[in-house]
């Protein structure tokens, strides 16, 4: 009763910001399109259009191909760096959250530097994005868990003669379950919903139900056609969460501490120097792509676009500087406000309401220009006239990282045991150091991913912000957007120089998180 | 009391929960006061609002004159090309974003005008506008007009001992297979001008033939002019394309050599004069603006001399306005096109998607 009615008092925040930030505006544009005008197609006649399923079943298949591969490149190096300490390894950590915020028209600029042209316009180049981007959400939500996985079960194994692939298969891979099904449904729904991967490296011949909504909806102001895909989306959306979330769940197994990370020794150390060696060299190169082109001036190298951030320029209203300032603090705000929604909602959805984490899930699935035409119609009257406010900006980016904060927590909290509690109490521990003893620490890390990922989601967020951004408040992938729109050296310069920036930031965060956890579990 | 329950309890009694808690009711309080804040209308509206598209853009002296000379304050809100900016606008028709709306281009100026979108104000300045960029609508005004223009990397070509391109025809010739990357009419704003211009050159029933060999000659397309200027064509510095000839303005040659990292004395590119197309852009007042009279002060000062010589050097198009100096960069290195192509808005808006269809069966199928 009490349990009941503390759970509801903790859905009350996060469903109270959905409602009023996604659901609502969503209801007014599905609205205004479906109900709008009478005349034309009826939502069957879109439904049953061969394009429409030419591209559902596109979207779908990408999407699964994509998820498993992410999962195949991630998981080796998850494993080394949940299981072993080694030098550079923080370093490597706060390396693959990078490609996660970078803007997809300068990894697709990368990309065509890098890939043979054949590949350029296939769909292995998209594969190859999604798998680039997406590396950091499986090593980092299934890496943390798998940190605190108890490694005497394998070694028990060992000792009654498990090889260490069968000891992999038979024993780590299932205690994974959890939060294999929650990286790999983040990863599912990034992959479906993909826009910007799709269009720049796809081409003009593939489509996904999230390229083709923004088509209909912002370009060909089809609004109906837009509204009922748009809602076919959220459909496989809210399916791919329960089915995950119940996977999360029947998996769910209850872990002990796991002990600190060893140095690897004999043919652990071969092994997790190739997978680490291997990984960042793959995921290093678009970046140092990068960061060469920021530094080619003319035929020579210098510092010369890095120095024009400074400088005032026709592609944006203010100095290019300013827009650092902005990410900063729209993305702290963002951070901040998906952490004051995402951790409650984090235990309500540990507590087993799936209804809850379908709807923070949502906000993945749908898609930004129909949100943003929603704001437009829905935040038109005080006291929520946001149109034109810069306070939509880090509200907007949380819609998209709050899912980000719920995955990385609910494995750890539903894994949290019961049992290790009931022990130290009986062992005479008062309440409050079982919880400052064993329940922090234990969440500790889960709880520094979750606040590094959204940090660095917000940082990177470009399809909603744009929409809502205001000109003398860019961001810096909105500015990076409008250099790369401008021809000349120095307009594609100095957008790569804010790429290098972007980049830099994040690593900077991820490096910071590390320290200071670092910190408290030595201090 | 269970586990889940104690920890969220301790993540709010925690200082680090607490600061958090804190910071984000702060947040959403902030939110509410800022959106308060929005313009005191008791004592009349202190700002006039400008919703326009990506590639507007402005000097600071000059925004800031306009805001002395006005007592307003200028706010900018921009996302997407002229179409997707245009569409917005439908969308919240009456009860508009903004006061005024910049970059309605005359393949989309008909759908503006049919809506019941725009206010009408026929500006005094209107008199010194060049005759051909008026048009008999009470509801636009011109601002400005640019070319989309084929250009073409002259090393590239010089290197090879190949002409450079100089009639539409000549991208069939097999000397000049593979050589082209075009945006997508269907998504891309100079995609569909380039279109037109084959339209307006070969005809409603000649220009599919025209894409055909096109396409036989190995033609790119690609979804917007980000990709093709700045990953496909060869003569963008710094780029990794590889094709020498792309869709895109009249006064790109001019911006590589303002932009170029290291001063240039010649052009790296040039616009070919044949095939180009004319974009006249227009602004014009919302139904419901909040602040119409503001409205009509900023549209009055986008036609003033200061903006007009303000507009080559910030957004890279041509004044409207008549004896308006261009700075040197554009008459070195820049073309004003002396004839180019054009259809009328009508014919532009009955046909475009059926065109934009057929384009993509012949080039993308």
């Amino acid at each position: 009763m009490t349990r009941r009615r503390r759970t509801v008092a903790l859905a009350a925040v996060p469903v109270a910001f959905l409602l009023v930030f996604f659901a609502w505006p969503l209801a007014a544009i599905l609205e205004r399109s479906l109900l709008g005008e009478a005349d034309g197609e009826g939502a069957l006649d879109v439904l049953t259009r061969e394009s429409t399923l030419e591209i559902a079943w596109f979207t779908l298949w990408q999407a699964t191909v994509s998820t498993a591969l992410t999962l195949l490149a991630a998981l080796p190096l998850a494993w080394a760096l949940a299981r072993f300490r080694f030098r550079g390894r923080s370093l490597v950590e706060a390396l693959v959250l990078v490609p996660f915020v970078l803007p997809t028209v300068v990894v697709a600029t990368a990309f065509v530097a890098l890939l043979p042209e054949r590949v350029e316009r296939s769909v292995w180049a998209i594969f190859l994005a999604h798998v680039f981007f997406n590396v950091a959400v499986v090593v980092r939500v299934v890496g943390s868990f798998w940190a605190g996985l108890d490694p005497k079960l394998g070694d028990a194994a060992a000792t009654l003669g498990a090889r260490p692939a069968q000891r992999h298969l038979r024993v780590t891979l299932p205690l994974l379950g959890p939060a294999l099904a929650s990286a790999a449904s983040i990863v599912f729904l990034f992959c479906f919903t993909s826009f910007g991967v799709i269009v720049v490296l796809g081409g003009l011949r593939f489509a996904t139900l999230e390229s083709e909504i923004y088509n209909q909806a912002a370009r060909l102001f089809d609004l109906r056609t837009a509204a009922v895909l748009a809602l076919v989306q959220l459909c496989a959306v809210a399916l791919t969460v329960l089915v995950s979330s119940a996977l999360e769940r029947r998996l769910g197994v209850r872990v002990r501490r796991g002990r600190t990370a060893m140095p690897p020794v004999g043919r652990d150390r071969v092994l997790v120097t190739v997978v680490v060696g291997l990984s960042t060299a793959l995921l290093v190169l678009p970046p140092l792509a990068l960061v060469l082109r920021s530094l080619r001036v003319g035929d020579g190298h210098g510092f010369a676009h890095f120095r024009s951030l400074a400088a005032e320029t026709p592609a944006l209203l203010v100095e290019p500087w300013h827009a650092i300032l902005n990410s900063l603090v729209f993305a702290s705000a963002a951070a901040v406000i998906a952490l004051a929604v995402g951790i409650p909602a984090a235990v309500v959805v540990a507590r087993g309401r799936s209804g809850v984490d379908a709807l923070v899930m949502l906000p993945l699935g749908a898609s930004a220009a129909m949100l943003g035409f929603g704001f437009l119609l829905a935040f038109d009257e005080r006291p929520l006239d946001l149109r034109s406010s810069p306070a939509i900006v880090p509200v907007a980016q949380a819609l998209v990282a709050i899912p980000f904060v719920v995955r990385a927590l609910v494995p750890a909290l539903r894994a949290a045991d019961v049992r290790l509690r009931e022990a130290a109490a009986v062992l005479g521990a008062s309440p409050g150091r079982v919880r400052r003893e064993l329940e922090l620490p234990l969440l500790a890390r889960p709880l520094a991913v979750a606040a590094g990922l959204a940090f660095a989601v917000a940082l990177g967020e470009f399809g909603a912000t744009v929409f809502v951004s205001r000109a003398d408040w860019p961001t810096v992938p909105v500015a990076i957007f409008r250099f790369l729109g401008r021809p000349g050296e120095s307009n594609v310069g100095t957008a790569m120089a804010l790429c290098v920036v972007l980049m830099g930031l994040v690593a900077a965060v991820a490096l910071l998180s590390e320290r200071s956890l670092a910190r408290r579990a030595t201090g | 009391m269970t586990t889940l329950g104690t920890i969220s309890h301790k993540l709010v009694r925690t200082r680090a929960g607490l600061v958090a808690a804190v910071a984000a009711v702060g947040a959403v309080v902030g939110i509410g006061v800022a959106a308060g804040c929005g313009g005191d209308e008791a004592a009349g509206p202190t700002e006039v609002v400008l919703v326009t598209h990506d590639s507007f853009a402005v000097s600071k002296d000059v925004k800031a004159a306009f805001e002395a000379e006005s007592g307003l304050r200028l706010r900018i809100l921009q996302a997407g090309d002229a179409n997707e900016t245009l569409n917005r606008a439908l969308l919240t028709a009456g009860d508009p974003q903004g006061d005024v709306i910049f970059g309605i281009d005359d393949s989309v100026l008909s759908r503006a005008l049919e809506g019941d979108l725009l206010e009408e104000y026929r500006p005094d300045a209107l008199a010194s506008v060049v005759g051909t960029y008026v048009v008999p609508y009470d509801r636009v005004t011109p601002i400005d007009h640019g070319e989309v223009c084929l250009n073409v990397d002259r090393a590239w070509f010089a290197d090879r001992r190949l002409p450079l391109p100089r009639r539409l025809e000549d991208l069939t010739d097999a000397r000049y297979r593979n050589l082209l990357v075009v945006e997508n009419p269907a998504t891309s704003s100079p995609g569909l001008a380039f279109l037109l211009a084959t339209v307006a050159r070969f005809g409603d029933d000649g220009w599919q033939a025209y894409w055909r060999d096109l396409r036989t000659n190995g033609v790119l397309a690609v979804d917007g002019w980000e990709e093709a200027y700045t990953q496909q064509f060869s003569g963008a510095a710094g780029s990794p394309g590889k094709r020498p000839i792309v869709v895109s303005y009249a006064t790109s040659p001019a911006a590589e050599v303002i932009f170029a990292a290291k001063p240039l004395d010649v052009a790296p590119t040039s616009a070919i004069e044949d095939g180009c197309y004319r974009q006249v852009e227009y602004a014009g007042i919302l139904r419901g603006a909040r602040n119409e009279d503001g409205a009509r002060k900023l549209i009055d000062f986008m036609l003033s001399e200061r903006f007009q010589a303000d507009v080559p050097g910030s957004m890279f198009v041509y004044p409207v306005r008549e004896g308006v100096e261009l700075p040197p960069a554009f008459v070195e290195h820049a073309i004003v096109p002396e004839d180019p192509l054009a259809l009328p808005a009508d014919d532009v808006d009955e046909n475009r998607d059926r065109w934009v269809d057929e384009w993509t069966e012949i080039v993308v199928r």
